[in-house]
Formats: C-alpha cells, sequence, structure tokens
C-alpha cells in the first residue's frame, strides 16, 4: 500500500535510484524501457564489434583450411598446434619478458615524477610536468618512428650525444640491445600518461594527514612510502592493469622498428605481429584465429588475476 | 628568496589544475624549521626534473629540427641543430606535390576517422553510462559486469576476426571498416557511468520529472551540462585512440588513398629504407611527422584543465 507511489508528487527527497520503487508498476516498467533505450546503442556496437567478432574467431578456429582438401573441423587442433608452435610460443615469453621490465621502468618514472611534481610549486615544475605528459599526444607510430631515426647510424644523432660524453655510441639495433631500445620508446611513450593519473591522485588526498604525520615526526620519504604510496593504491593497480594489457599486445613499436631492423625484429616477435603475418601473409586466417584467440584468453585471464590479487588495493569486489 | 613564495605559486597552482579535486590551500610546507635543507631538496627535486624533462622533449625537439632539413641536411648538418638552410617550407611544398600530394588527404582521412569514431564513441558512451547510472532495469548489473569485464579484452585480438567480418560484408578497404569498430570504447561507459552516478544528482532528476520534463529532456537540459568535463575527457581519449591506431587500417585498409597517416608515414619509411635512391624521401617523413603531431599536441595544450581532472576518473573514489 504505502509503496504504490507512482502517480502524484513523489516524495523526492527519501529516495535513490528508486530502490523502493515497486516493480510492476508502470512508470517502473516505462523506467526500465528508457534505460535500455539509453544504453541499447552502445550494445549494439559492443555486440556487433566485441563480443560477435570473438565468437567468429573463436568459430574459425576449430576449423583448417588447407588446398588439398578444403576446410575442415579439427576441433582443438589449432590450439594444439599453437601451445606446441616454438614462435608463438618464443613470442609469449617475449612479451612476458617485456611486461616484467617495462611496466616497472613505465611505473618508476611516472611514480617518481609525480611524487616530485606533488611537493613542488614553481612555474619549473609545472611546465615540466607538461613536457613530462607530451609524448601522449604523439601517435605511437610517430613516436617510434622518431626513435628509429634517433637509434639510426646513418643519421646519426645518438652518435652525436655519445660522442658528446665521451662514449662509444651502441648499436641500438641489434638483436641484443633490440630489447632495450625498445623499452625505452615505450617508456617515453606512456609514463606521462601514468604520471599525470598518479599525480591527480595524489592531488586528492586530503592534506591535513600530512599534517598530522609531520607532528608524529615522520620525513619526506616516510610520508611518501607509508602514507603517500597506500593511499593512491587504486590508482597503482589500474594503471598497471592498462600497461599489463598493453604489453602483452605489443605490436606498433616492433612493427616500426622492424622497417630498420629487420635482423633484430622477425615477423614473430610478438604473438600479435605472428598472428599479423600468418592472416596477410600466408593467408592462414584459421590458425590466426586462433593465435589471436588464445592471446586474447591469456590477456583476459593475465589481467583479471591481478585485479584478483591486488582486489584489497584496489576497492574493487 | 625562491622559497618565500610558495603561497604565491601554490595558490596559482590551484588555479590553474581546475578538475582536480584540490583542497584548501596546503600552507608553506617547509617554511618552518630548517629552510636551507628545503631548499637544497628542492634544488635536487628541479634537477631531477629538468633530467626528466629533457629526456621527454628531445626527441620532439630533434623531430622539429629534422622538419627543417633537405635530405641531404639530414644526413650531413648537427642532429639537434638546424642546418644553413631552412627547408620547411621547400618540404611542405614538396609534400603538396609527391604522389599527387597525397600526404594531405592522409593527414585528412586521419581527422575524419578520428573524429566520426571518437565523436560517435563518446556520444555511445554518454548515453550508456547515464543509462547504467541512472536507470535500474532488470539485467542492468550483469550487462554492464560484462562490459567492464571487456576492458580487458585486447582490442587487437578482435583485429583480424573483425576484418574476416568486415570483409564478408564488403565494406572492407572503405572508411566504414576504420570507423565503425572504433565507436566500441568500453572504457568509456565505465567513465561516463561512474562520473554520472556522482555528478548528477537523483533528486535534480526527479525535480525535473516533476515539473513535467520527459525522459529525453531531463537527460539534455539537466544531466548533459552537469557532465562536461568528463565528456570532454572521454572524446579526448577516444579521438586520441583512433588517430594513434595502427594495427586496424593496417589491416582493413589497402588503397593508399584511404590510409591514415599513421600507416602512410610508416609506408613511406618502409620503402625508403628499402629502396633506391629515388624513393628516399626522409625530408617528407620528418616533415610530414612534424605536422602530424601539431594538432594533438595543441590541442593537448589548449584543454589542459579538463584531461587534466578527468583523467584520473575512475581511479580516485
Amino acid at each position: 500500500m504505502t509503496t504504490q507511489t507512482t502517480a502524484g508528487p513523489k516524495p523526492v527527497a527519501t529516495r535513490r535510484t528508486g530502490t523502493t520503487r515497486a516493480p510492476g508498476s508502470r512508470l517502473e516498467r516505462r523506467r526500465q524501457r528508457w534505460g535500455w533505450l539509453f544504453v541499447s546503442p552502445f550494445l549494439a556496437v559492443f555486440a556487433l564489434f566485441l563480443v560477435f567478432p570473438l565468437f567468429y574467431a573463436f568459430g574459425m578456429s576449430l576449423f583448417t583450411s588447407t588446398l588439398a582438401t578444403g576446410t575442415k573441423f579439427t576441433g582443438i587442433g589449432n590450439y594444439v598446434k599453437a601451445f606446441t608452435d616454438p614462435l608463438f610460443m618464443e613470442g609469449l615469453l617475449r612479451v612476458a619478458a617485456f611486461a616484467i621490465v617495462m611496466i616497472p621502468a613505465q611505473l618508476i618514472v611516472a611514480l617518481l615524477a609525480a611524487l616530485v611534481l606533488d611537493s613542488l610549486t614553481s612555474w619549473l615544475s609545472k611546465l615540466s610536468r607538461l613536457l613530462i605528459f607530451v609524448p601522449y599526444a604523439i601517435p605511437v607510430v610517430i613516436g617510434a618512428l622518431m626513435w628509429s631515426f634517433l637509434y639510426s647510424p646513418k643519421f646519426g644523432p645518438s652518435a652525436t650525444l655519445f660522442t658528446a660524453v665521451g662514449l662509444p655510441t651502441p648499436d641500438f639495433l641489434a638483436s641484443g640491445t633490440i630489447f632495450g631500445s625498445l623499452v625505452n620508446i615505450v617508456t617515453w611513450q606512456w609514463s606521462g600518461y601514468y604520471m599525470v593519473v598518479i599525480y591527480a591522485a595524489l592531488r586528492s588526498i586530503d592534506p591535513s594527514i600530512y599534517e598530522a604525520a609531520r607532528i608524529d615526526g615522520a620525513n619526506g620519504l616516510q610520508t611518501a612510502l607509508r602514507i603517500k604510496l597506500p593511499m593512491i593504491s587504486s590508482s597503482m593497480v589500474m594503471v598497471i592493469t592498462f600497461a599489463l594489457i598493453g604489453t602483452l599486445q605489443f605490436f606498433t613499436e616492433p612493427v616500426v622498428l622492424r622497417n630498420i631492423a629487420q635482423g633484430a625484429i622477425d615477423a614473430a616477435y610478438t604473438p600479435n605481429m605472428y598472428a599479423y603475418s600468418l592472416a596477410f601473409s600466408y593467408s592462414q586466417f584459421n590458425y590466426a584465429s586462433a593465435i589471436a584467440f588464445s592471446l586474447g584468453a591469456l590477456v583476459f585471464a593475465g589481467s583479471y588475476l591481478f585485479l584478483f590479487l591486488t582486489r584489497k588495493q584496489s576497492g574493487l569486489k | 628568496m625562491a622559497i618565500l613564495n610558495t603561497r604565491g605559486d601554490r595558490a596559482d597552482a590551484l588555479t590553474t589544475v581546475t578538475g582536480v579535486p584540490d583542497h584548501e590551500y596546503r600552507g608553506p610546507r617547509g617554511a618552518r624549521g630548517d629552510g636551507r635543507r628545503k631548499g637544497g631538496r628542492r634544488i635536487g627535486s628541479h634537477v631531477f626534473l629538468i633530467i626528466l624533462a629533457i629526456y621527454f622533449i628531445v626527441p620532439i625537439w630533434w623531430l622539429f629540427v629534422a622538419a627543417t632539413k633537405d635530405t641531404a641536411g639530414l644526413f650531413s648538418s648537427p642532429a639537434f641543430w638546424f642546418d644553413d638552410t631552412f627547408a620547411l617550407f621547400s618540404n611542405i611544398g614538396e609534400l603538396f606535390t609527391h604522389q599527387g600530394g597525397i600526404y594531405w588527404r592522409w593527414l585528412g582521412n586521419s581527422f575524419l576517422y578520428a573524429f566520426a569514431g571518437g565523436i560517435g564513441a563518446t556520444i555511445l558512451a554518454i548515453l550508456a553510462g547515464y543509462g547504467f547510472a541512472k536507470y535500474r532495469f532488470r539485467g542492468r548489473n550483469g550487462v554492464f559486469g560484462v562490459i567492464l569485464g571487456s576492458v580487458m579484452v585486447p582490442l587487437t585480438a578482435l583485429v583480424i576476426p573483425t576484418f574476416m567480418l568486415l570483409s564478408q560484408y564488403g565494406i572492407i578497404n572503405t572508411p566504414w571498416a576504420v570507423i565503425l569498430p572504433s565507436l566500441l570504447s568500453p572504457f568509456g561507459v565505465y567513465l561516463m557511468r561512474i562520473y554520472t552516478q556522482d555528478a548528477v544528482p537523483d533528486e535534480m532528476l526527479e525535480a525535473a520529472r516533476i515539473d513535467g520534463a520527459g525522459e529525453i529532456r531531463t537527460f539534455f537540459q539537466v544531466a548533459l551540462p552537469l557532465l562536461k568535463p568528463a565528456i570532454v575527457t572521454v572524446l579526448l581519449l577516444s579521438v586520441v585512440g583512433t588517430w594513434n591506431n595502427f594495427f586496424l587500417p593496417l589491416a582493413v585498409l589497402t588503397d593508399p588513398q584511404l590510409l591514415p597517416v599513421t600507416v602512410g608515414l610508416n609506408r613511406w619509411t618502409a620503402l625508403s629504407n628499402a629502396g633506391a635512391g629515388g624513393e628516399q624521401v626522409w625530408n617528407l617523413i620528418t616533415s610530414g611527422s612534424f605536422i602530424s603531431v601539431i594538432p594533438l599536441v595543441l590541442s593537448f595544450l589548449f584543454l589542459q584543465r579538463y584531461w587534466q581532472g578527468g583523467l584520473a576518473i575512475g581511479s580516485i573514489k
């Protein structure tokens, strides 16, 4: 009886998002419809360009087509092949190694920069904040092109720098050094973005906490480690998750560097590059689908696991 | 001297970093106590920042300098300083004539794809975010959970299946092949939902409805104006995302006239590395790269006050 408040003026102040609204009432049904109406355009795109391609890829991956026998159902055959394919496995290990080196590198730069920026107020610090962020506004391809020029012995900017400080110029594009060269490009490109996210989180901390810490005798380092870091842990988790997803699908930078370092970067350098060359150089779409789907599943599982392990820090349930 | 100036600087910082949930004036940190030691640390922090800023800006400086050189100058003159001949304008002129001025076509394509995809994705995200935040409909939590989970699906894993799907519909090698998949932005929906939840009070919506406004009018006149910071952020993120995209256009476009500038410049680089003298257009690659980064860098500079706070939405609870 009392919940039938569908018509007439409603007790506005007591209501939060309609939790108490009677189910099945006319207004309720109308609201339900509007909710679906608002989300449906996105859901259509979501179904068409995410759900459907995923199922399609999975379906494709269960078949094998050859010129001799035509298209045949082979079940999990392509997956067995993928996980025993040394090219795919090497690529997976390589992106895992990139994740282990590259994510801490970006995080340390971003975190240090954000902590220092948070403690300063000069025009110089404001300018530095912008300059550190600028690479994010540059397309990844252009960033990688730029660095490939900088690394290139033909154009010699790196030689200029190393000679200036009296060091021999290393070959950035040899198979032993290309790993570090790629780490450098990614760190340069993304640290500024992560820095801005961490910086904004630091700015949202109530400064009276610092006051309390200072009265308790905490120095700057202790304040940073024991107060600031724990209070921004949810941002850190978000940043690491993004970095993890990005690193495991590594593609653009190695593809661009491959232009000048064919010897050091082969066509199966990362799983994504392998899938691309299988599909577009060898027309093995079924096997390429299996590789793409496996990679997608591994990235999803990896980031899900990470979020699960850090659920305390991030506050996610 | 500079230490005494903290108050003024902090006030200034507060006014520029709008959007970041900042607090009252934090007080002149370190004005009390051992001022000299604080001053020393401040110098150390500034040196650290300057080194970082140099690292992040030097490649861009190199690109600017390189854009002003002709091909001979690129190889012979000092890498980080201007050559005797200032060739930027003749390079730009050459961009208009080389291959019939295809470079400007590429730049136009990039704008078209980035804005059509970015604006579309933003509209879908606003509608869906509002729907999820402000309507309780059956299945809401389940559907939103799936969307949230899909943030962790690597979009590159979808490129090959999307290619196969689009080629069945016959829209491969058309602008639609890039624009339609770019409308998908699960992270944008997530951002809009959590922002809408806090920024649009239910009471205001109820009041508008009581005054007789329909659902659509309530959305446009009450909710939308309150969402401006989040809209700018999501728009910026999705425009940048599409502008940056490399894998998708690389896979779905083969017609040189349709390429975005990123794929086009990479193609020129591959040709210049592999080809003979006539195909080497290094001066066009450097000046073309430089021109292509100007629009985004400028929009980030001008929209500073929005993204600095906006990028952190979702990481601050």
